[in-house]
């Protein structure tokens, strides 16, 4: 289990251009983290960063648990990002129920997932047909399927309907409450208590 | 194990359908050798004296062309963030999809390609040999082309780059396998050709893993 997220110093390039440098902040269990700034910032670079999939410039990412920064990776985050991760030829269900048991979930418990958010009628259709808010609630429903800590989201809300921002407002809360982080990159406030994190301003 | 044998499932159930799967695989293999009669003469001599080595080239394209998207539709669509987050290690996620690729194309084609060698006048006692060795130079063709597509992940024009990183690397097999085929149909020793063959395929599944894993890596990085 994660106790906490440290970034010290950190520093992103892209492209030889520099996004960010000297950025400090830390997010403990129970606490939600906006990343907020202008588009090309570099929000989604900072959370690939902490997700492990990019090597910050300068800096350090501090993953404080029982776990090294590898394991702590390796199974204890989820990164929700502006690609679905979705074959559009494959049902929803089975995509949903692949992710489910990738991260270490169970079928009961994505099959709930998809009922919460709102996606039994629309499980046995090929995810193509999907509009982009059924796709991203059926990305969101492996937040559900498969338990982990840390969720580093990209703009979570912004394809959602309003039932579905009150929905996930209701699923933030609960992962909160129960110890869990959020990190979100995000343009419109999200529906949680956070912090604020404003970079390339 | 349990999330590799999922992935597994699934590399199945997508290969399939990537790049038409094994039925489009197979028709290139039967098209692509019915070409040879045509352009050198019926006459059976020449014809026999080359089947084998028609038969594993052929084979070498045809797994070529289905290895061209394995890695670039999960980095296209952000599956590859989600198999590089899993538990299991970016080097078994690797594995696993080229295993999987082997299994629905490269097997179909071992057994399509004795067919394809003695319409070309190879003897029929050299089909077993045949299946063995395109089995064997199948998986290693395979580990060799996962390689290649992974390097050529972040750039256009995959299909040209990946033919350039991966033909010269299969050179090996396609000489160990012929030389095996060729031994077995004289009457010559040919457990030396196979054995080589069979070495280089599992070096291949052994070490091309961590070059798969790195390239990707460094195409999300």
């Amino acid at each position: 289990m994660i106790a906490s997220v440290r970034l010290e110093d950190l520093a992103v390039e892209r492209g030889g251009r520099m996004l960010f440098q000297g950025l400090t902040a830390a997010v403990g269990t129970g606490e939600a983290l906006a990343v907020t700034g202008p588009n090309g910032a570099g929000k989604t670079s900072l959370l690939r960063a902490i997700a492990g999939l990019l090597a910050p410039a300068a800096g350090r990412i501090v993953f404080e648990g029982p776990e090294d920064a590898g394991e702590a990776r390796r199974g204890g985050l989820h990164l929700i990002g502006h690609q679905d991760g979705l074959k559009g030829a494959r049902t929803a269900r089975e995509e949903l129920l692949f992710q489910a048991r990738w991260g270490g979930g169970n079928d009961p418990a994505a099959l709930a997932a998809a009922e919460r958010l709102g996606l039994t009628r629309q499980l046995d259709l090929a995810t193509r047909r999907l509009s982009a808010g059924q796709k991203r609630r059926l990305a969101l429903a492996r937040l559900l399927a498969a338990p982990r800590p840390l969720w580093l989201l990209d703009e979570p809300l912004s394809p959602l309907d309003a039932a579905g921002r009150v929905l996930m407002s209701e699923i933030l809360s609960q992962h909160l409450a129960g110890g869990g982080l959020v990190i979100a990159a995000a343009h419109d406030p999200l529906p949680v208590a956070t912090r604020r994190l404003e970079i390339g301003a | 194990m349990r999330p590799l044998a999922v992935l597994f499932r699934r590399e199945v159930s997508l290969a399939w359908g990537r790049g038409g799967g094994p039925l489009l695989a197979v028709g290139f293999l039967i098209a692509a050798v019915t070409l040879f009669p045509l352009a050198l003469g019926p006459a059976p001599g020449p014809l026999a004296a080359v089947a084998a080595g028609v038969a594993f080239v052929v084979l070498a394209l045809a797994t070529l062309l289905t290895l061209e998207r394995l890695f670039e539709r999960d980095f296209e669509d952000g599956a590859l963030d989600l198999l590089a987050l899993g538990v299991p290690p970016l080097e078994a996620v690797c594995a696993v999809k080229v295993l999987a690729s082997w299994l629905v194309v490269g097997a179909p084609l071992a057994l399509a390609a004795p067919v394809a060698a003695i319409a070309l006048g190879e003897p029929l006692a050299a089909a077993p040999m045949i299946f063995v060795t395109t089995l064997l130079a199948g998986l290693a063709f395979a580990f060799v082309g996962g390689a290649g597509a992974a390097l050529s992940l972040a750039s256009r024009r995959g299909g040209a780059l990946l033919a350039v990183i991966v033909l010269p690397l299969i050179i090996p097999p396609v000489i160990f396998g012929g030389a095996a085929i060729g031994a077995f149909a004289g009457g010559l020793e040919w457990r030396t050709g196979l054995a080589l063959l069979a070495a280089y395929a599992l070096a291949a599944a052994a070490l091309t893993p961590f070059a798969m894993a790195a390239a990707c890596r460094n195409a999300l990085g």
